[in-house]
């Protein structure tokens, strides 16, 4: 039930911010859908005690695939779904978090806080680039399709 | 003195392409390639641009003597269909659908153009997009209410600041004051139950995901100055979301 309800959120959620950020109506529905898979990869794998770093790591990576297939297929840049995809993703909350704990003057809190959220959005961009880099890989090797 | 010109004409419509792809929050490596592949789309293989988020130098090693061009950069919103839009221009114009002079014609109606959705529509999404943050992140139904209302006024007061003072920083500072305050007394007549869960949904629009992951990328891909400087402005929204709420929390 609770898989429910995050999977029609996250799609909510990932759509609207292709709203915000004004990206094509015939794609909305895209983007709902690449934010959709990385939140629940995301969500099942942080539920289940794998670690949020890791969670993060593999649900960017499943994103980046998403997006990656979605921009070959109708020829426009990734970064229009990978962008509303990774959205609930970036640690917005624990950024905030940590900011909060520095102007409170806790900052032994502030500090793990900022490390912890600069360590997620490292695992962000690791999957992103690891997709690129497999990506390239298959299509440079004879798997990929003949030029 | 023609072969000059129409140097001249390639860049201009180039850093033109450039300057709507930055504008519109294209990532540093794009604009680059982009840049680089209408170049040699009409003829000139000898680019060399170097790209920050406040401006493009692009220069060009062709007949006659050298040429470089500098675009300042000073507002940077994100617009994902104009970024689309010019790179689909860039496609067609190196499979040869499209000429120089068209090419330039199509990129100016581009920039002029105002293709955003109404800003109802966008607020809307805002407060929808929170709403659905709260739950995702473990609130109860109860509060969704509540956060949708106070993250899409959150979103209309951030753009309705900005207009106002044209600081950026001080219209987040002031928007997430009123987040927290809406969220505070919505808790306080019983309208919503975890001040915590209502304000991280509600202050998502406004939180700057999209710089954060950029910068990181950017860094990663070796663009340093563009990923340092992406992610000082990320800093600093986080910076002014964070005081605006504990403003609010350490007066009630």
């Amino acid at each position: 039930m609770i898989y429910v309800e995050q999977l029609i959120t996250s799609f909510i959620a990932s759509a609207a911010f292709g709203v915000i950020f004004n990206a094509p109506r015939e794609s909305l529905v895209k983007c709902g859908i690449s934010g959709m898979v990385g939140w629940v990869v995301y969500f099942a794998l942080d539920t289940n005690g794998f670690g949020t770093i890791f969670a993060t790591l593999m649900a960017s990576f499943l994103i980046a695939v998403v997006s990656q297939v979605f921009a070959k297929a109708y020829r426009t840049p990734i970064i229009i779904f990978s962008v509303a995809g990774i959205i609930p993703l970036v640690p917005g909350g624990l950024a905030y978090d940590a900011m909060r704990n520095f102007v409170e003057n806790d900052y032994s809190v502030a500090l793990s806080l900022a490390a912890k959220a600069s360590m997620i959005s490292g695992a962000i961009a690791v999957g992103l680039v690891f997709s690129e880099v497999i990506n390239q890989v298959i299509r440079r090797s004879s798997l990929g399709p003949a030029k | 003195m023609e072969n000059q010109d129409q140097t001249f004409e390639v860049m201009r419509a180039c850093m033109l392409a450039g300057k709507i792809m930055l504008q519109s929050g294209a990532e540093t490596y794009r604009v680059e390639d982009t840049m680089s592949r209408m170049a040699s789309a009409f003829g000139i293989d000898k680019t060399h641009s170097y790209v920050t988020p406040t401006g493009i130098i692009f220069s060009v090693e062709g007949v006659g003597p050298e040429r470089t061009k500098l675009v300042r950069i000073s507002e940077r919103t994100t617009d994902l269909r104009k970024v689309a839009m010019v790179n689909s221009i860039s496609r067609n114009i190196s499979s040869g659908e499209v000429g120089l002079a068209e090419a330039c014609k199509l990129l100016m109606e581009i920039e002029q153009a105002n293709l955003t959705y109404s800003f109802p529509v966008q607020i809307t999404a805002a407060a929808i997009a929170s709403g659905c943050f709260t739950i995702m992140f473990q609130g109860s139904w109860l509060d969704f209410l509540p956060s949708m209302a106070a993250g899409g006024i959150g979103f209309f007061l951030v753009v309705y600041f900005h207009k106002i003072v044209p600081v950026k920083f001080f219209a987040e500072f002031l928007s997430s004051f009123f987040i927290g305050m809406l969220s505070f007394f919505f808790v306080k007549f019983g309208l919503g139950q975890e001040l915590d869960k209502i304000i991280i949904g509600s202050v998502m629009p406004l939180v700057p995901g999209l710089l954060i992951t950029n910068a990181v990328r950017d860094l990663m891909a070796g663009h340093l100055v563009s990923g340092l400087s992406k992610g000082a402005e990320a800093l600093l929204t986080a910076f002014a979301i964070g005081s605006g709420i504990a403003a609010i929390l350490s007066f009630l």
